[in-house]
């Protein structure tokens, strides 16, 4: 119980944290940037909005720093995000919902799936230590995890788009239909998100497998792994239920720490590819000097980040009584 | 002499680890021509990088080993010239970043108590708020951001992975009895960290060096590749920023894109073949084993 308040308090840190850094940014870059922005929005929208608008970013120069900061706080809690310039008058926080569920659909299924394929081919690599996966595994992610996450995107769509012509090169659907829940779309959809989830897959799945693998050679020589084998238990069963299991720990708080560089591949490769989620939108705002929308986004990102470590500490928590006890 | 010998001893044990480790030599001979590509790009490179002197978009001849981009450059020319940002980038960064990551791991670690905490804090925060965003948002107020803004956002966000790793181990070794006695025998604090607490944790040390050149590399391609940062420098990155804008995969010019990212992934993966090594100097129980060694034990 004391760990879950310890995480929870850590959660809230960082997310005021975040909150904070979001909100100096603009005011700490020189010649303000954000100020011939502004301009474009007086007389436009009314005057409660822009001046929200002047509390983030630092343009009214008749508030106080302190004042604008717990207004900026203030509206950020009731999800009033301020108005998007380039889909002008839109709320950031319609675009923003807009492309949630085409980043949590991608980025979030081949996440997990990297996670949980990875770390099972970490395992037995560990397992069959010297054997030929053991062997070509780790060499061979090393190397691909060195490759630019959109640099393997680009790979892709040359090879499998448009030499081999299997899959469409970009988008989140065909263009010329329209989005509704019937088989034919989201076959459409799903042909769409094989190449950028292929591309986050392959090259997310090294790290979990190269951990996964040196964990699992620690814990294979610990004694209850020997007595394990002594009392002449499966080697499946060991493999899985004893060592596998405590070698996975160390793994999922990997998991709460490497996922900031899994979204940053993944902003790139939604780049790439032209899907229409949060990293593609993000990298738009900012070509098309969105900052509403670009800091909205930013928060977002780091919010949706910080909850996912929050609920990998509860699931380590879960699996491992110690953490439960020591803390 | 007595400053000759150590020395000797270094470079002798260095060629050891070498000879014995094949990812360690890999990584090394292919950073070293690298690092001679950054020091004197004009014996390799036949041309200006930026001269549009060319007939444009042709494929990979004896005049052009890569071909030429739409614009009539040598690809190959703007290749080599490139390299020397990359690799610059990789060894500045991943220099300011170890000093940060040492400097505040082993603080927290030897200070202990409220310090430890607080900056332990700090760096947990630094770590799980997400990077790549953060620099976007930076360095999209910036435009056209110089290189030593570059370097500078990609130390200000890369250090914490490093300073937890080592306030880990530092932590470990704060209670062992050589130190302790270190500190019986009243030697400064500054001697106790230098001479007896930092020379163990070389390897970590390195290994996190390679870890935020790594990453240096990756995030200030990906950063010019989306056009932030000079779109006018040469660069791996911006030679990819110019490829995409001109469509050069649909346009048949497959290579003006993909030798770029190729070259990445050389110098990146020469990082993690290194980092990979050190790894296993800190961690004996990860080196390779043989097959017939394990069959010898019996496992």
């Amino acid at each position: 119980m004391r760990f879950l308040v310890r995480r929870l308090g850590f959660l809230l840190v960082a997310l005021w944290a975040a909150l904070t850094v979001n909100f100096f940014i603009p005011r700490l870059m020189p010649g303000n940037p954000a100020e011939s922005m502004m301009a474009t929005f007086r007389g436009r929208i009314n005057p409660s909005a822009l001046n929200a608008l002047e509390a983030a970013f630092g343009i009214n120069k008749h508030q106080s720093l302190i004042s604008a900061y717990f207004q900026y706080v203030n509206n950020t809690l009731h999800g009033n995000l301020g108005i998007s310039i380039s889909y002008f008058p839109i709320p950031v926080s319609t675009m923003i919902m807009k492309a949630l569920p085409w980043s949590l659909g991608l980025v979030g299924v081949s996440t997990v799936l990297g996670f949980i394929l990875g770390t099972s081919l970490g395992a037995i690599a560990a397992w069959r230590r010297g054997g030929s996966l053991d062997s070509v595994l780790p060499p061979t992610f090393i190397v691909i995890s060195a490759f630019p996450y959109f640099w393997v995107g680009l790979l892709s769509i040359w090879l499998f788009a448009l030499t081999l012509k299997w899959f469409p090169i970009l988008g989140g659907y065909n263009e010329t239909a329209t989005p509704m829940w019937n088989w034919a779309f989201i076959g459409d959809v799903l042909q769409h998100a094989v190449l950028p989830a292929f591309t986050i897959l392959i090259t997310s799945i090294g790290g979990w497998i190269l951990t996964m693998r040196n964990n699992m050679i620690t814990v294979v020589a610990e004694d209850y792994v020997k007595m394990a084998r002594a009392k002449g238990l499966k080697p499946r069963r060991i493999l899985w239920q004893y060592a596998g299991r405590n070698a996975m720990l160390p793994n999922l708080t990997g998991f709460a720490m490497s996922l900031g560089f899994v979204i940053s591949g993944a902003i790139l490769v939604e780049y790439v590819f032209n899907y229409p989620g949060l990293g593609f939108m993000l990298l738009q705002a900012v070509q098309n000097e969105d900052y509403p929308l670009m800091q909205a986004l930013f928060l977002l990102i780091t919010v949706a980040v910080l909850l996912a470590i929050f609920v990998s500490d509860i699931v380590t928590a879960v699996l491992d009584p110690r953490t439960r006890i020591r803390s | 002499m007595s400053a000759i010998r150590p020395l000797g001893r270094v470079v002798r044990g260095a060629l050891t680890f070498l000879r014995r480790d094949k990812k360690a030599a890999a990584g090394s001979i292919i950073l070293f021509i690298l690092l001679v590509i950054t020091a004197f790009p004009s014996w390799f490179a036949p041309d200006d990088p930026a001269a549009e002197i060319y007939k444009p978009g042709v494929g990979l001849s004896l005049s052009h080993l890569l071909g030429t981009t739409s614009f009539g450059q040598d690809v190959f020319s703007q290749l080599i010239v490139g390299t020397r940002q990359s690799v610059l980038i990789a060894l500045i960064v991943g220099f300011f970043c170890t000093v940060l990551s040492v400097g505040i791991g082993i603080t927290a670690a030897y200070s202990g108590g409220l310090v430890d905490d607080t900056l332990s804090l700090f760096t947990d925060v630094v770590l799980v708020i997400p990077t790549f965003p953060l620099i976007i948002v930076i360095t999209a107020y910036l435009k056209n951001a110089s290189f030593w803004l570059i370097v500078f956002v990609l130390v200000v966000t890369g250090w914490s992975y490093g300073a937890r790793q080592l306030r880990v181990q530092a932590l470990s070794l704060r209670n062992r009895d050589y130190l302790l006695a270190a500190k019986a025998r009243g030697e400064s604090r500054w001697y106790v960290i230098a001479v007896e607490l930092i020379p163990p944790m070389t390897s970590l040390i390195v290994a996190n060096f390679l870890g935020a050149a790594l990453y240096a590399v990756l995030a200030a391609s990906a950063l010019q590749f989306v056009g932030l940062g000079n779109i006018n420098t040469e660069s791996w990155g911006t030679m990819l920023y110019w490829a995409q804008n001109n469509e050069a995969l649909a346009t048949g010019l497959p290579l003006w894109a993909l030798a770029p990212g190729i070259a990445i992934a050389v110098l990146g993966s020469a990082l993690a073949l290194l980092n990979y090594a050190f790894d296993e100097v800190s961690n004996p129980a990860l080196r390779p084993v043989s097959a017939k060694a394990l069959k010898k034990v019996g496992a």
